[in-house]
């Protein structure tokens, strides 16, 4: 499965991110296909837990490329994100080469005469050998390539953005004491965001904005045969069915895929054939994470399993 | 297909989502890779590339949808069959052997080309024509819908309406029959164009009619508008609520270069012996504004303060902690109300709890004080939205001194205009001198100054 080629169509895509065990979206395949044929950063937003991560993970080992993962958080800056002088390093080889300056020194006269001396050498101290690379320098420097997540732009501060503007737009990174370091092969980047905070326009201007929403039935049903193959076409439907239904009513956390995946596989553990009312009470808890959404959602449930159920024998 | 790309750029400003030459590029290029060839797929990569958020892909969806689907030219059911042949695209090379098929092939060698057309029924050579005549009379340049009628005339025009008139004529003493088929046909193509017309006004012209609208509505004494436009009002409000917190929503924390952070900076190179490595500065913290706000909800002020109540509201990205209370006989704590309850259920609950009575300052400072003003700290600016109309009760100014010796600001807006204030039974003028401003706060505009200066100390 692993090749490096970009995919020749939007089928492809499709197909290649299903043999991951992503079932993806006409849209986030055309957005998948998009970005690599005109070689943009996808910015993904939506709830939490519909695989806006997995996506990534699904884009990496579909294209067999290695993943880099930047989690964002406030207070993320350029020497955790980008690259840091290897300051330790730097002062334990100055140690060492002490007399070794001193040799090279030793002609020297006056201290002017040294200074120039020490100036032929050029910035041994700050060259290539004591930058630590982090996340968005080694997403650059893979030859082969790769897929870099910078998970949850939403939490890191406004100026950080700025700093991903250079790398987002020309796949590259201004180091002061170096120069620009340039990506050997442009890698797929991926930004996902729970729109915490509202993005700056600049940001959204470089990227193709993908927004995943929860899945349509039939699409959500697919994901879950996928992941968890050991279900029965009944439950599936039911269950599917019926977190439709919930996500109808007005709770605080709307159950997403990750939760319908989870309360699959509870349901396939409890060896459940079908959903009942004492079934559904018992693993309530699965699907929603807060006390006053299941005490929301209680009375609708008898209801709800039974409009589930019927769907089931018509459709 | 170029040309109709950027019209569909400019249809899609218009719709309201914000299309850089950038953008237009970009959507260009993924458009080549792409192709025509399917409606959906086209569809999504419009939607990926040019808009930003959802509000927009809702937008952009919608007017993908009415760019993309021409108004049909009318069909004469009888003369059905002839438009079958629609192979011919090309309005020009279509006639001349298609002509040979209607019955009256001598008759129709004499017509314009228009009508011609119009007589063969091919919809395709018709569709071309109204699109090219649209082109030329520069459709996308519609911006108002009084300028449908011009615009109407025009494409006719350009389709030679002229030439078409004289063969109608013309025909109308030698071929009755066929002169009456004519007259249906122009009369269905009347209708096309002014369907084409009425189209390219919802796609182009939608920007310049909101921003008309907005601006009328901006300019507005919010006491007195209408029952319809409340709702507009407030998608207006919110607007502005979402301008100014971009404006100021910025980090408060700024690095001031220069002051060495002399304990971080050790701590933080405690691990190479206290050489300074990374160095830490001083930060200045700059405080979110803390809002107290007394609103007046009697009579005509009411509209006011729901309107005000909503922006202030609405900037919790901006301001640290709103307190908001209503008054008008006494007064009560709006915070709760407003947090759980939408915003028209919330000013119906207001308005049944204090709502439309007489007003009287000073009971309602008195409640204030009595209640609340632990919550007024120094770094608090306390809003009081009011006529200052107290029916000539004890207006009890010794409150307000005491509620602005507490607090950072004491900002009043009145919504009534300058020259009333002092009179008949307003105490404007003796609260004035304990405000640090007074503001006359009577349209959505005033509001959105005013808030936004007060937001402004804070920075």
């Amino acid at each position: 499965m692993a090749d490096n080629r970009p995919a020749a169509s939007i089928e492809a895509v499709e197909s290649g991110l299903a043999a991951q065990g992503y079932i993806a979206s006409r849209q986030i395949a055309t957005a998948v296909y998009l970005s690599q044929e005109i070689e943009k950063p996808i910015l993904v937003e939506g709830p939490a837990g519909v695989g806006k991560t997995e996506l990534a993970k699904a884009i990496a080992a579909w294209r067999g490329m290695k993943m880099i993962r930047l989690q964002c958080y406030e207070g993320l800056d350029e020497a955790k994100a980008l690259y840091e002088w290897k300051y330790a390093k730097q002062l334990l080889y100055t140690q060492i080469l002490k007399d070794k300056l001193g040799e090279v020194l030793g002609g020297a006269q006056t201290l002017h005469q040294a200074l120039d001396q020490l100036h032929t050498f050029g910035d041994v101290f700050f060259s290539k050998e004591f930058v630590e690379p982090r996340p968005l320098l080694q997403a650059l420097e893979q030859a082969a390539g790769c897929v870099l997540l910078i998970d949850e732009i939403d939490k890191s501060d406004a100026e950080f953005e700025s700093l991903l503007l250079e790398i987002l737009s020309d796949f590259q990174v201004t180091i002061p004491e170096l120069g620009t370091v340039s990506a050997i092969a442009p890698p797929t980047v991926i930004l996902t965001s729970n729109s915490e905070r509202d993005l700056g326009d600049a940001l959204k201007r470089r990227c193709l904005h993908l927004h995943i929403g929860f899945p349509e039935q039939k699409l959500e049903e697919r994901i879950v045969e996928s992941r968890v193959p050991g279900i029965s076409q009944t439950l599936r439907r039911q269950m599917v069915g019926f977190i439709h239904e919930i996500r109808t009513l007005d709770l605080k956390k709307l159950p997403s895929v990750s939760e319908t995946i989870d309360w699959a596989r509870v349901l396939v553990l409890l060896q459940a054939t079908e959903l009942d009312h004492e079934i559904v009470k018992d693993t309530l808890n699965v699907l929603l994470k807060y006390e006053a959404d299941i005490e929301a959602a209680r009375p609708q449930l008898t209801a709800f399993i039974a409009k589930a159920s019927r769907q089931n024998v018509f459709g | 297909m170029r040309e109709n790309l950027h019209r569909f750029f400019r249809a899609a400003r218009g719709a309201g989502v914000r299309v850089s030459p950038a953008e237009s590029i970009d959507a260009m290029r993924a458009v080549s890779r792409i192709g025509f060839a399917d409606r959906d797929v086209l569809r999504d990569t419009f939607l990926l590339t040019l808009a930003k958020s959802q509000d927009e892909k809702r937008a952009l969806g919608e007017c993908f949808d009415l760019f993309f689907s021409k108004p049909e030219p009318a069909q004469d059911a009888t003369e059905g069959t002839k438009a079958g042949n629609s192979e011919q695209d090309d309005s020009g090379a279509g006639f001349s052997d298609a002509s040979s098929e209607s019955g009256d092939g001598d008759q129709t060698e004499t017509l314009g080309p228009l009508a011609q057309m119009l007589l063969l029924q091919d919809r395709n050579a018709i569709s071309a024509a109204i699109a090219n005549a649209s082109g030329a009379a520069s459709l996308s340049n519609i911006r108002y819908f009084t300028q449908r009628g011009i615009f109407s005339g025009r494409i006719l025009d350009a389709m030679g309406l002229q030439r078409l008139r004289d063969d109608l004529d013309n025909l109308t003493a030698t071929n009755p029959a066929l002169a009456e088929r004519l007259q249906a046909a122009l009369d269905g193509l009347r209708g096309t164009v002014r369907d084409t017309v009425s189209q390219a006004l919802l796609l182009y012209g939608r920007e310049e009619a909101e921003n008309l609208r907005n601006e009328i509505l901006r300019n507005a004494p919010l006491a007195r508008i209408e029952p319809r436009q409340v709702e507009q009002m407030r998608a207006l409000i919110r607007q502005i609520a979402r301008r100014l917190r971009e404006r100021y929503s910025k980090p408060r924390k700024r690095q001031r270069r220069g002051h060495l952070d002399v304990r971080r900076t050790l701590r933080r190179n405690a691990a190479w012996g206290g050489v300074p490595f990374l160095t830490a500065w001083k930060r200045k913290h700059r405080d979110r504004p803390k809002i107290v706000a007394l609103c007046d909800v009697s009579g005509s002020v009411a509209r006011v303060s729901d309107f005000f109540l909503l922006l202030i509201h609405s900037l919790h990205e901006v301001v640290d902690d709103v307190r908001s209370f209503a008054f008008s006989g006494h007064l009560i704590e709006l915070s709760d109300i407003l947090e759980e309850k939408s915003p028209e259920a919330a000013m119906a609950e207001i308005m049944s709890k204090v709502g439309f009575g007489s007003s009287d300052y000073g009971n309602s400072f008195d409640d204030f004080e009595k209640g609340w003003m632990d919550t007024i700290t120094p770094q608090t600016t306390v809003i009081v939205l009011g006529d200052a109309r107290s029916n000539n009760l004890d207006p009890r100014a010794d409150i307000l001194r005491r509620i602005a010796e507490r607090s950072k600001r004491l900002v009043w807006l009145n919504p009534e205009g300058r020259m009333t204030w002092g009179f008949g039974d307003s105490e404007m003028p003796r609260y004035a001198t304990f405000c640090s401003v007074v503001r006359q706060c009577a349209t959505a505009q005033q509001l959105e100054r005013a808030v936004s200066d007060i937001v402004a100390t804070y920075q």
